[in-house]
């Protein structure tokens, strides 16, 4: 069975190599073989989830070690793989989220001349994020990670003759890399604090390390997740990302790789338990984006941007769940799963409405798309509903177990952060309203002639299958879930488990979270159902214009990074010639003269060269006799 | 009489020449100062060898002769061709050399 | 006695150039070919001693020695460790891509030469090359350091015609500006390194000063320095050793280049072709660092220890200040001597961290950056080649039209930033980690640098290839099979070493342990024996 392991990376890679490769040929066939990659590897994945099920929980851990990659001293780095429940929670998000999608881009990519390479980059993405979930030591995790982010920057920047798409590619992976310094540094700690960097040695021995080295790990390893899951202050590109087809947007910027962060915090979770400081800090981030997220979601007319706002909040509560630590972690993950269908399938749903709208994304353009596109409206209405946690739907389950663990947390700390948690499911309530009347409801806003004509119409079956699928999940998996605390204690052995106590009761906190939904909702329904929709949006007050430039971070960065490091290189650049050039230059300069003047002595006067000489004899003469005087 | 005199009269003589050699310009003249400064050279040879008592002095000062012999044919050639190419015999013209 | 084949192995090159330059004019072709058989014989040579070499073995193996000026103690002393082994098979390696990429590189010198047929520029060209490549090969043999000193200094003739003689023709402002910079750029190339190499020649004459003076009778060999200081007959004056070690260090720091004496390189590099710029930068320059490794290291321990804090911060600044100053650059081929002036910095810096990870990571670096470069510049050659400008400004959306070509270049980028799976990430891990495990707060300075070859490399990318597609790469054609030759073997290594660098690590391991025990360092112990 562990043989099956490399299986999993393999089959993708596999495809990534072929259609990169393969050139013209395989046009026309490129794209089904990639989505059989992805669906091989999903059928060996749930193999293994039988196998696996069919043990005792505490011996369903697998290893597989393939061979020895960096080997120096005490270095050693292996390519092995760990299979886990958390991993294998995750192989199955990912192959199974990935073989909707690549299913799904087969119709949403059918007039793109350049399909194949788009496969090969997805099954290059499938093959990175597999690694990353199945490394067994942080190095390899660090190859995955990065891996990922290559993947998501040639998917962000498909459409590179577009600017503003390779622009964003550009951000998305520097900002990635400012996360990855954290990433680095985390390992080289690692190995200076335990000598290795494999998962199980470091993570078992915690108890014997100091607590200073322990949170600098700790905060280096949130930096890295801050900047994979873009949460704030590296939150800026995901907003970009959205340039890329979105097929990547579901499925890269929503569902899977956003959450890499949470599953490192989680994978690291012995090495937070063990410093509260550092969890402090996570849950601070946490908090921080789920509302900064929601908040942008409410101002965006661009559907994507605004699904887009949402994910950061929604990985916010992810965030914020796994600081809690280990009364957080199981439902950390159980959000994950939940949000990567919801998710994975409100983006899909945008996609098909986009693609019946040649390809418009603002909403205020858009208006009562229900009649034109039924099994979008109801996939993506399913899909609302379980993202703003109404009861019996996946997100209810999910978002209802963080804020209770919030609550958890107890003292001043926990009333802060269950009251931010709750305040969010408010927002997230407003903002997916806002989304589902402008779209699906109201009057319709788009021009029906001229040059600009829309004719909307419902996508293909490649299409709407797995939109589907995913609202199926959305719909069912949160009570699967809960049933009998069956996920919970599936992931038992690598998260532990704790209960926590919130300062009241959970039916109590239910309430409250079912009356956010509604305030949220309510109010979502008095500015948009009842009140006309205008096309042009309007000024807005001042929260409104600064959530609709993403709360000013663009500008920040602007002026605090991107400014000052151009005037720097500018700076350098002129200082490289001038002084460091201009040194070496200046010494030859002053060599080059001193010989001028040294020259002048020959002046080729036959005298002055006879008078040098009778100097110098007389200069020798006048020395000897000196000499012998004394 | 005192040898010393003849040293004299021989500092006298190539002092005459070392200033014909620095303050004049015509070739010839030059030529004839450097001429002067070597058989100032030969006298004082020729006296020490006599104040020693040995032959070394005069053997050298044979020497003089035969290098001041061979100098005189090489220079007047040189000179002569100078003065064709260049009408002139000032040495101040001969500055070719001279970057 | 045993076949040289150490000797063969750099002779074969030098009898290639010999037999290439006599070529007649007429037969340009024919050269071509000589030297591209020349360079093939050397590389299956260097693979022979790569598989003889047993890197369990001696420390120097293969070794030959013959008197040669027997009144100064010099000696024809040749010897191969691990290091100076994948160095040499780095060489042989790249000047086969060289000379094919460079295929038609002497064609404008031969424009110019036409009406003068004594002056045969196809040939010099390619014969020069080899040149370089023997002599490069017999400095990384080398175990005499006298012999080393002659071939590190030789090599600036040939690179000197090869840069001033051979020009870059895509110059923004005409022929004749292209030409002035061209000779500026060969004569400052020439000057910094002979004003290194006479420095170390003063340190060289110095040592053999101390060597006789405490031995009885001097001697410049590596094996006999390192004999007599264990046996504890050679013990250098603190201040002595010093000295020698700054005369020595000054030489390999020009040539590595180090911040701040490494002006000449960018100059160097974007005006000589692009196969001899990556002749520069691939492969000349690691004789530097290699020498750092070898001789300053293995002659003088203690003063390097000594130098150590100093040398870890100018390193710092080469990595900061070279990737700075390659954003700021608005030239390609300044960009990415800008870019390996940082990995040069990388390279230096895990010298002197004095880790085995410190000193692997070196080694590996200067193989891995070799390759990554020689990918990327040669790329951007051809792209040069195809729109005659140097200026990143003159290009734009190449992606749609050449998409091989982009993609070429991009995974030559990617190599530069280091990314896991390409070898340059494995080394540069290595380096860091080498650093970090001594010196944490340079270690943590040096990972800055990974977001700025990230951003030089991208903004690079997204300026060339992305974009709107300009009339001036509306028609350029996309890779063509010589071309591709030349970069898909380079573009396998890489993923190649990136993924599997056993074999590599397996030969330079045993050699860092011995560079190790000459400064008598042993890897900081991890703060927890964490359970196994």
């Amino acid at each position: 069975m562990e043989a099956l392991i490399g299986l999993l990376v393999g089959a993708p890679l596999l495809g990534a190599a072929v259609l990169l490769c393969g050139g013209r040929r395989l046009d026309r066939t490129g794209h089904w073989l990639g989505t059989a990659l992805a669906a091989a590897s999903f059928v060996i994945g749930l193999i293994l989830f039988i196998d696996m099920l069919g043990r005792e929980a505490e011996q369903r851990a697998m290893h597989q070690h393939l061979f020895s990659w960096i080997p120096v001293a005490d270095f050693r780095a292996d390519v092995a793989f760990q299979l886990d429940q958390l991993s294998m929670t995750f192989v199955l998000l990912i192959t199974g989220v990935g073989t909707l999608i690549h299913l799904y881009s087969v119709g949403y990519m059918e007039h793109d001349e350049r399909r194949r390479r788009f496969f090969g980059y997805l099954n290059l993405f499938l093959a990175a994020m597999l690694l990353l979930v199945l490394a067994d030591n942080y190095l390899l995790l660090y190859f995955g990670w990065e891996g990922v982010g290559l993947a998501s920057y040639l998917l962000i920047g498909f459409w590179q003759h577009k600017t503003s798409a390779a622009t964003a590619s550009k951000k998305a992976f520097l900002v990635n890399r400012v996360g990855d310094i954290g990433l680095a540094i985390a390992v080289m700690l690692m190995f200076t604090t335990f000598g290795t960097f494999t998962f199980g040695p470091v993570l078992e021995s915690t108890g014997a390390a100091g607590e200073g080295k322990l949170t600098a790990i700790g905060l280096m390893l949130l930096l890295a997740a801050c900047g994979k899951s873009a949460q704030v202050p590296l939150q800026s590109w995901l907003g970009d990302a959205m340039e890329g087809p979105t097929p990547v947007s579901a499925l890269i910027h929503a569902a899977t790789m956003v959450t890499a962060g949470i599953y490192l915090v989680v994978r690291s979770g012995a090495i937070f338990n063990a410093s509260p400081d550092a969890q402090l800090v996570v849950v601070t981030v946490g908090a921080v984006t789920l509302l900064y997220g929601a908040i942008v979601g409410c101002a965006k007319d661009d559907i994507k941007k605004a699904l887009a706002g949402s994910t950061m909040s929604q990985i916010g509560y992810m965030m914020l769940a796994a600081g809690l630590g280990p009364i957080g972690y199981a439902f950390a993950i159980m959000h994950l799963v939940t949000h990567g269908f919801f998710k994975a399938g409100l983006f899909l749903g945008a996609g098909s409405v986009m693609h019946g709208m040649n390809d418009d994304v603002d909403m205020r353009k858009y208006g009562g798309l229900r009649k034109y596109m039924p099994v979008t409206f109801v996939t993506f209405g399913l899909g609302y509903l379980a993202i703003i946690g109404f009861p019996g739907l996946s997100g209810f389950f999910s978002k209802d177990m963080i804020i209770e663990a919030a609550f958890a947390k107890g003292g001043a700390q926990g009333w802060i952060l269950g009251s931010c948690a709750l305040l969010g499911a408010a927002i997230t309530a407003y903002y997916m309203t806002r989304v589902m009347i402008l779209t699906f409801f109201g009057p319709e806003r788009w021009s029906k002639e001229g040059p600009d004509a829309r004719h909307p119409h419902e996508s293909p079956k490649s299409m709407t299958i797995p939109m589907i699928v995913l609202a199926v999940g959305s719909v069912g998996a949160g009570f699967v879930f809960d049933l009998n605390e069956s996920f919970v204690h599936w992931l038992e052995p690598v998260t532990a488990l704790e209960h926590g106590h919130p300062p009241m009761s959970a039916m109590t906190i239910t309430a409250g979270t079912v009356v956010a939904l509604l305030i949220g909702v309510g109010t979502a329904w008095a500015q948009y159902g009842r009140r006309p929709v205008p096309v042009q949006a309007p000024r807005g007050s001042l929260l409104t214009r600064a959530a609709r430039r993403d709360l000013l971070q663009d500008d920040f960065n602007h002026v605090v990074l991107v400014k000052p490091g151009e005037y720097l290189t500018r700076g350098l650049v002129y200082l490289d010639h001038k002084v460091v050039d201009g040194f070496v230059n200046g010494t030859a300069a002053s060599f080059g003269g001193l010989s001028g003047r040294m020259r002048r002595v020959q002046n080729g006067f036959v005298r002055s060269y006879a008078v040098s000489m009778f100097g110098g004899a007389v200069l020798l003469l006048a020395a000897t006799l000196l000499m012998r005087a004394v | 009489m005192n040898p010393v005199n003849y040293l004299y009269l021989a500092a006298l003589l190539f002092a005459i020449g070392a200033s014909g050699v620095l303050v004049r310009r015509n070739a010839i003249v030059l030529f004839m100062s450097v001429e002067l400064m070597l058989n100032a050279c030969n006298l004082a040879l020729v006296t020490f060898s006599r104040m020693h008592g040995n032959l070394d002095g005069q053997i050298v000062a044979f020497f003089t002769m035969v290098v001041a012999a061979a100098e005189v044919v090489v220079g007047l050639a040189i000179i002569v061709s100078f003065f064709r190419s260049r009408h002139s015999a000032s040495v101040d013209d001969a500055s070719l050399m001279k970057l | 006695m045993s076949f040289p084949l150490l000797t063969v192995t750099a002779a074969v090159p030098a009898v290639g150039a010999i037999a290439t330059a006599a070529v007649p004019a007429a037969r340009r072709t024919a050269a071509k070919w000589l030297a591209l058989a020349a360079s093939l014989l050397t590389l299956v040579l260097a693979a022979v001693v790569l598989v003889r070499f047993d890197p369990g073995g001696d420390r120097y193996q293969l070794t030959e020695s013959h008197a040669w000026i027997s009144d100064f103690g010099v000696r024809y002393e040749l010897g191969v460790d691990g290091i100076g082994a994948v160095l040499m098979a780095l060489t042989a390696l790249l000047i086969p891509f060289v000379i094919l990429a460079g295929w038609h590189d002497p064609d404008a010198a031969e424009e110019r030469a036409a009406s003068d047929r004594r002056w045969r520029p196809t040939q010099g060209f390619f014969a020069l090359i080899l040149a370089v490549e023997a002599m490069v090969i017999i400095s990384f043999l080398a175990t005499d350091v006298f012999l080393f000193y002659i071939f590190f200094e030789a090599m600036l003739i040939p690179l000197y015609f090869l840069i001033g003689g051979f020009g870059d023709r895509a110059h923004s402002q005409g022929e004749e500006e292209g030409s002035r910079q061209r000779s500026y750029a060969a004569v400052k190339f020439l000057l910094y390194n002979l004003a290194g190499g006479l420095i170390m020649l003063a340190a060289v004459i110095g040592l053999y000063a101390v060597t006789a003076d405490q031995l009885g009778e001097g001697t410049f060999s590596l094996q006999a320095i390192a004999d007599a200081r264990a046996a504890g007959e050679l013990d250098m004056a603190t201040n002595t050793e010093r000295l020698l070690f700054l005369g020595f260090f000054f030489a390999f720091a020009i040539k590595a280049p180090l911040w701040p004496l490494h002006t000449w390189l960018p100059n160097a590099m974007g005006e000589s072709t692009a196969p001899v710029a990556v002749l520069i930068t691939a492969v000349v320059d690691k004789v530097g660092t290699f020498a750092m490794l070898r001789f300053c290291l293995g002659l003088f321990p203690g003063a390097s220890e000594w130098a150590t804090p100093v040398v870890i911060v100018l390193a710092l600044v080469s990595i900061i200040y070279g990737a700075l100053l390659a954003v700021g650059q608005r030239d390609i081929k300044r960009l990415i001597a800008y870019a390996s002036i940082s990995h040069f910095g990388f390279i230096v810096l895990g010298v002197f961290a004095m880790t085995s990870q410190g000193h692997s990571g070196a080694t590996l670096y200067m193989v891995n950056h070799g390759i990554s470069t020689a990918v990327l510049m040669l790329v951007a050659g051809f792209l040069i080649s195809r729109r005659g400008s140097r200026l990143i400004a003159d290009y734009g959306g190449v992606q749609k039209v050449a998409p091989v070509l982009a993609g070429t270049f991009l995974v030559g980028g990617l190599a530069t930033l280091s990314l896991p799976g390409l070898a340059p990430f494995v080394s540069e891990f290595l380096v860091l980690v080498g650093t970090f495990s001594r010196y944490p707060a340079a270690g943590v300075v040096a990972t800055v640098a990974i977001v700025l070859a990230a951003l030089y490399v991208l903004v690079l990318y997204q300026r060339t290839m992305t974009g709107e597609v300009k009339d001036s790469v509306k028609h350029m054609p996309d890779l063509r099979p010589r071309e591709l030759a030349v970069v898909t073997p380079l573009i396998a290594l890489l993923i190649l070493l990136g993924v599997f660098p056993k074999p590599l690590t397996e030969i330079v391991n045993p050699a860092v342990e011995h560079t190790l025990s000459d400064v008598e360092k042993h890897d900081p112990a991890p703060d927890v024996e964490a359970a196994k």
